[in-house]
Formats: C-alpha cells, structure tokens, sequence
C-alpha cells in the first residue's frame, strides 16, 4: 500500500543517543490512536548531517523540516501536521545566522550550497531496508554494468569521470583500477577502506550508517571492472553501529542474489566479509590494513610492490575509501560525463567535510569541489558562535595543516589545500578561534604521532618524542628563540625520512603553525606569554563580577578548585587549579577570563 | 562462555586471530587473556605462540594485562581537546584516582585514551566498554560513574 505522507526520523547514531527511537515509538502511538498508520510511513533515517539541530524530523512531501523535536512535540505534529496539513511553525527549524524560520529544507543555506552525491541518501532512506534503496536506484548501476559494459569499459569510465580517492592521497581512483586490471592473477581482491581515523572526520561512519548498499553495489562494480570475485570491508570496532547495518546489508544483498554467484543473471560472482579492526589508527593506512586483515600486527611496509600488484595474501587488491565507493554507483548511472562537469578541472565532484570545533553547525556538509573555505565555514557553516574571531580552521587531520583568514577565499581542491601547505586528507575540518592557542594545538597534534607511531622507522618515532619534548618546553614557558629553529630543522628532518606517510606528515601541523603563527610562538618563547590564555604555565584564570552565583563553574571543576555559595561571586583558587577551560565552557554568562600572566609574574 | 566455545565459531585460519581475540576480550570482564589462553588459541589458529603474543601487544584493543569490568576510553584527538576533553580526563581521574593506564584497585574501572570515535560533532566524548557517550561535561561524567557503581552493587 502506497502511503500518502512519510515522517522521516533521523536514526543517527547522535539523534539515537538524543533518544530518536523514543519519538518513533510515540508517533506510532499518536498515529495508531488516529488510525492513521496506514497512510504514513514512519521511516527511521540516516544522519541528515545537521546533528547540532538534533533531533530532526522530516515530513515529505513538502520536505519540511522540524528541529529539536521531542517526545512532547509529536501529538501537535500529527493532529496539525499530518491531519490537517498545518505546519508547526514553532518547531522549524532556523537559519542559524538571521533566526529565519524556513519551511522547506532545501531553503537553508546549510543545504543550499550543497550538492549531495556521496551522501544522496544519507538521510532519505531507511538504511535497513534495501528496497528503500533500491526505489531510489540502487543496484541499477550495477545491473548497467554487468549487462551492457565489458571490464575495460568499467575502468575507462572510472578514468574519464576524474574521480580521485577520497581516503587522503587523491589518487586517481580509475588509475587504481586500471593497474588491479592489469595484474594478471586469478585471485584478486577489492578492499573498501572504513577504518576512518582521521580525527574530526566522521562521514564514513555517516555513509555506512546511512546508506550502506552503495558501498557494497560500489564494491561489485570495482570487482567487476578489475577482476576480482572476493571483497572486504575493514571496519572500525569503535562503529558498531556501521558493522550491524553493514552486516544486514550484506545479508540483504544474498537474499535477493545481488551478492553471491551469478549476480543478475551474467555469470558475475562477488562477495563481501567484513573484517573488524582492533584500535589501531595506523591500520588506515593500506599495507598496515592488510597486514591486519591477515590477521597481523597491523605494520606498513614500503611501496612498491603496490597492493595493485601484490596486496592480500600476495594477491593483486584494489583498496578504496568509503566515501570514494560512494561516489561510485552514481557515476555509473550518471555518466562519467556528468560527474566530470561538478567541481574543477582537475578535482572533478564533491567533497564531504566534517565541520566541528568552534563553528556554529557542527555536521557534515558535501560541497563541490571549488567551494571556497569562507563558503563553507560563513554561510554553510554559519560562523563562529559566541561572537568570538575565526583564527584557522585545520584540515587534513593530524597530518594536514592550519590555513589562515588570508587563505579563506581560496576555492578548495586537492591540489589548492596542497599549495597552502594542508591537504584534503579525509575532510575533517576543525575550526579555531581566538581562544585556541596554535603551540598547544600542535603540541597537541604531536602527542597523538608519537603515540600512533608503530615504532618501526627512526626518524618517525625519535624524530617526534623531539619535537614533542621541546613544543613541551615552550608551553611551559621555557622555550629559546634557538628551540623554534632546531624544532623545524628536526620537522623538516622526519618529513625527508619517515616510511610512511604517517611519519612523513606529522610534522605539518608544527611546520604549518610556525609558518602562519610564528608570532605566538615568538610570544611564549620570547615574553614568556601564552596569548590565547591556554598553556597553563603561562595563564590564570579569574572569575569576574559578572558572575551570578549559578554554581555551575563549581559543578564542572574537576578538581574542585572553585567555591562560592549560591548567588555569590564565586573564587578560585589558583593553587589547585589546573587550567583545563571546563569552568569558562560551563558558565553561563561568560563571567570567566583567562588572562595571559603578567610577564614579571612568570618564573 | 568457554574459550573453546568461543574460538570455534572461527575458521581456524589466522586471518580470524585478531578479531577472535578480541571478541574473547570483549566477553570477559578483565579484557585481558592469560598465557595459557594464548597457548590454546595459538593451538588453534595453527600460528606460534610469540605470533599471538606479539599480536595482543600491538593492538590497543588486546591485552595480556588484566584490565577493569568497565574500561573507559576517553578521545585524545583534536576536535575533542578543542572542546575542552582535558577537563573530563582529569574529572575521571581525580574520580576514579587512577591515571589513564591504569586500574582502580577494586577491578572496576581501567583509564585508557583512544583516538578519535568519529562523534566530532559531539564533543568530548569516551566509551566505557562498548557504550558511546558524547557531549560530555564534568558534572554530566560524574553522573556516569555513578551509574556504573550502582550497576555493580
Ligand atoms: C597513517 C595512515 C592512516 C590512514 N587512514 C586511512 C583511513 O582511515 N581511511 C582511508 O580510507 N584511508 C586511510 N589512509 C589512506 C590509505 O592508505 C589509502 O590510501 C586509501 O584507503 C585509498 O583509498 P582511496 O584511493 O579511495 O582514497 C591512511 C593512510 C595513512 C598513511
Ligand atoms: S575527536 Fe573525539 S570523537 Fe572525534
């Protein structure tokens, strides 16, 4: 039975923890109480990508979009919404900047600018249930392929469409292809990469939470293009919401032969295991991925040979991204043409990027490739909250760098991100303000090498207990102007001389701060001063007489250095406190300074 | 479940070693397995018994020490420490008493750090055992810890 309306409830794994199943649950209630179960579907979808207004509700037709629902909010939907076709103004949702209040969702400048084809269904489909994906054609790329394709036509098509790999490097996805095709073995391998560690990225998880059947009709296209009837996907342990849907997908695919042996009827066999991961960052990397799968310490090794030519168990393997696969069914059905038309000439498509840290939507956002830095964090991100400055937003994860308010109108590709001495890396994109202090951020970065460096090469794993020792000293306050030159010579040394990229990137995020902030190093290392009031030795923190006494900073003290009674200004007390900004992120009112020491007060 | 039991839903091929150790783990409430562990299931996965002990030690999911009921992995990476993660580290640990590494001397709780769970957007975040919590702050940790004390008693 057709229904007339369907109800689309975000099922992310955020809006589940913001109690989504619970609002199912009540809107079956309401609507069976109305008899009205029949004619609207209520349909548990993927992550819409906009989590900070979570959780969502769609109602189609009409796409109108409803933001922070709650259980209480859902009787005034069905009876004004679904039974008299009144829209509940007061729960739209609204344009984070002017406080507009948009009906329909492709209004809102977070959805406007966007243009979404790795996530075309994140968000529009119940990701359990393979039919909803293939009303929207899923597996029709596929059946193209296999029945009016040859492989060599698969891969030419790859190559036109320009399609570069969305799991770091950006390489050409049909080049990759192209070599796996040419190896001649009969056992060959198509591997899709989901062990997404790259900190601040998370659409991969979106993707395979979202909509897990591209990913697996993807797969199959690869296997068939390159020859390959045997395909894994290497899955986080940290995503077992992923493996659960991953896994039913996969049984779902079986049962209705668009996995197994002779898929649509032409002779093709493919079938996809999964593999789970055991917490290890540097298996992303696709040597140390296989090792794993191999059911190895997850090592790197040198390249060539390149898995291409020698992957799994010595067997020519094509290893690919999530999102990359994602792209995939589309463009077959599409065209490569078409694809090649979005974004520049030699980024062709789009981009996911994850926005998080001091920005007002925090969530994924798919942009063409081309999309300006200011685009993205101003008008789809909306900005810095707080009224506070942007000072730089950082892509490429640990191994990217820091771009500059100089660089925000730079249209975005792999190759622009690359000459402003960042990268695209996985499309993590974390934004700073004035309140961030970019020798801690580097510090920061740091510590996570040296804790992920497998320990294999010299210069990766001595190399970056260096520079982490001497970012150290100049956090605390003890740094030379001699500590900046010999950190970069050291940085520069581990770039030149690591195995792995792993090593050879980890000195970008200090590089990239030096370059763009050396006057806040000049800062601690020179006036012993800590401009951003974050390095600890160098900052106090005070409470203001704007406090109003709410207790909260007390509350969130986590070493109980604050005290006050209720309504009363509140104190704290210095010696125990530990700098940690819990206090400043808790208060209400913004009664708590963080103020750079006084020179002479330092030792 | 027994050790046996639980290795035999596994083809006995070494490709499967390193998730059977770890859904071994995941079982047991120390996290941990013993050395006469490792020498069965080196047995069975056909492989040397220094090729599981080097596999436990390479993994931050495996291991041979034995760890809390409920171990806590709190997110080091950026976007958390952006949104102010080192407040949560040392609320659990002014807590807990423990620094991360190490296990509360009653067996109930074991501080780890993790890189990042891809709930950026939700930030900070941990996980105790195979649970997700985000959009931490200290006041709202100390509610959680005491939900998993009373669990216990
Ligand atoms: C240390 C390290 C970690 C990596 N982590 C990932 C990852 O989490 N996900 C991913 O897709 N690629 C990761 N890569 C890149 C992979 O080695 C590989 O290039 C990629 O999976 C190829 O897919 P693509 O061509 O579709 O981008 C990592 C590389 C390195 C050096
Ligand atoms: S950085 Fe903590 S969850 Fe991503």
């Amino acid at each position: 039975m057709l229904s007339r309306m369907h109800i689309l409830i975000c099922g992310g794994k955020d809006c589940l923890s913001s109690h989504s199943k619970e609002l199912r649950d009540e809107f079956h209630l309401v609507l069976s109480e109305l008899n009205l179960l029949d004619e609207v579907r209520l349909v548990m979808a993927g992550c819409f990508g906009l989590c900070s207004q979570g959780p969502i509700v769609v109602m189609t037709p009409g796409e109108t979009f409803y933001s922070h629902v709650t259980v209480a909010d859902i009787r005034e939907i069905c009876e004004e919404h679904v039974v008299k076709g009144n829209i509940v103004e007061r729960l739209l949702i609204k344009e984070p900047i002017d406080k507009a209040k948009i009906k329909n969702y492709s209004q809102l400048k977070f959805y406007d600018r966007q243009r979404r084809i790795a996530l075309r269904n994140c968000g529009q489909i119940n990701p359990t249930d393979i039919n909803e994906y293939i009303a929207r054609d899923g597996y029709l790329a596929l059946g193209k392929v296999l029945s009016t394709m040859s492989p060599a036509e698969v891969v030419a098509e790859m190559k036109k469409s320009g399609l570069r790999g969305r799991g770091g490097a950006g390489f050409s996805t049909g080049q990759k292809w192209e070599f796996a095709a040419k190896s001649v073995d009969d056992v060959k391998y198509v591997i899709c990469n989901a062990d997404e560690g790259d900190p601040g990225a998370f659409m991969d998880r979106s993707v395979l939470e979202g909509d897990p059947h591209s990913v697996l009709e993807a797969m199959a296209i690869c296997g068939y293009g390159i020859g390959s009837h045997q395909g894994y996907i290497y899955v986080r342990a940290e995503y077992p919401i992923a493996v659960e849907r991953l896994n039913n997908a996969i049984k779902q695919a079986r049962e209705l032969r668009l996995l197994g042996k002779n898929i649509f009827s032409s002779g093709f066999a493919f079938d996809i295991e999964l593999r789970l991961g055991a917490g290890a960052f540097v298996c992303g990397e696709e040597t140390a991925l296989m090792a794993s799968i191999e059911g190895n310490r997850g090592m790197p090794r040198l390249k060539p040979p390149f898995p291409a030519v020698k992957g799994l168990w010595g067997h020519p393997t094509n290893v690919n991204n999530v999102e990359t696969f994602a792209n995939v069914p589309a463009i077959f059905l599409k065209g490569a043409d078409w694809f090649k038309a979005i974004g520049t000439e030699k980024s062709s498509g789009t981009k996911v990027f994850a926005l998080g840290g001091k920005i007002a939507n925090t969530g994924l956002v798919e942009i063409p490739m081309g999309t300006t830095l200011r685009e993205v964090i101003f008008d789809i991100g909306g900005g810095i909250p707080n009224h506070r400055k942007f000072k730089a937003v950082q892509t490429g994860g640990p191994s990217g760098g820091c771009i500059t308010e100089a660089a925000l109108d730079t249209p975005i590709d792999f190759d622009s991100l690359v000459a402003m001495g960042s990268m695209m890396g996985s499309g993590g994109m974390i934004v700073m303000d004035e309140d961030n202090c970019m020798v801690d951020v580097a510090r920061f970065y740091l510590d996570f090498t040296v804790d992920e460096s497998c320990g294999k090469c010299t210069p990766c794993r001595e190399g970056t207990r260096r520079m982490l020792d001497i970012l150290n000293k100049i956090c605390a306050g003890n740094g030379t102007l001699e500590d900046l030159d010999l950190l970069e010579s050291i940085a520069n040394m581990v770039k030149d001389s690591s195995l792995c990229a792993l090593g050879q990137s980890a000195p970008n995020p200090v590089l990239s701060t030096l370059t763009h902030f050396r006057d806040e190093y000049i800062a601690h290392v020179v006036d012993k001063v800590c401009p951003a009031g974050v390095c600890s030795n160098l900052t106090n923190y005070t409470i203001t007489d704007k406090c109003i006494g709410c207790t909260k900073c007390a509350k969130n003290c986590p070493v109980s250095a604050i005290s006050g009674t209720v309504k009363q200004q509140h104190v704290i007390d210095l010696s125990k406190c530990i700098r940690c900004g819990a206090c400043k992120k808790a208060c209400p009112v913004n009664a708590i300074s963080s103020k750079p020491l006084p020179k002479e007060e330092n030792k | 479940m027994t050790l046996e039991s639980m290795i035999q839903k596994y083809p006995a091929s070494p490709e499967y070693l390193v998730e059977a150790l770890r859904d071994y783990q995941m079982a047991k409430n120390d996290h941990s397995v013993t050395e006469s562990e490792i020498v069965k299931i080196a047995k069975y996965f056909n492989v040397t018994e220094s090729k599981v002990c080097s596999v436990v030690s390479f993994y931050s999911f495996l291991s041979e020490k034995p760890k809390g009921r409920y171990v806590i992995r709190i997110c080091r990476d950026v976007p958390c420490f952006v949104n102010k993660s080192e407040s949560i580290l040392k609320t659990l640990e002014t807590r807990l008493g423990i620094k991360p590494g190490e296990t509360t001397p009653d067996g109930l709780f074991t501080l780890e750090y993790t890189g990042c769970l891809g709930q950026c957007d939700h930030a900070p975040a941990f996980r105790i055992n195979d649970m997700t919590y985000v959009d931490l702050t200290p006041d709202k940790v100390k509610a959680i810890l005491s939900e998993y004390r009373e669990e216990k008693s």
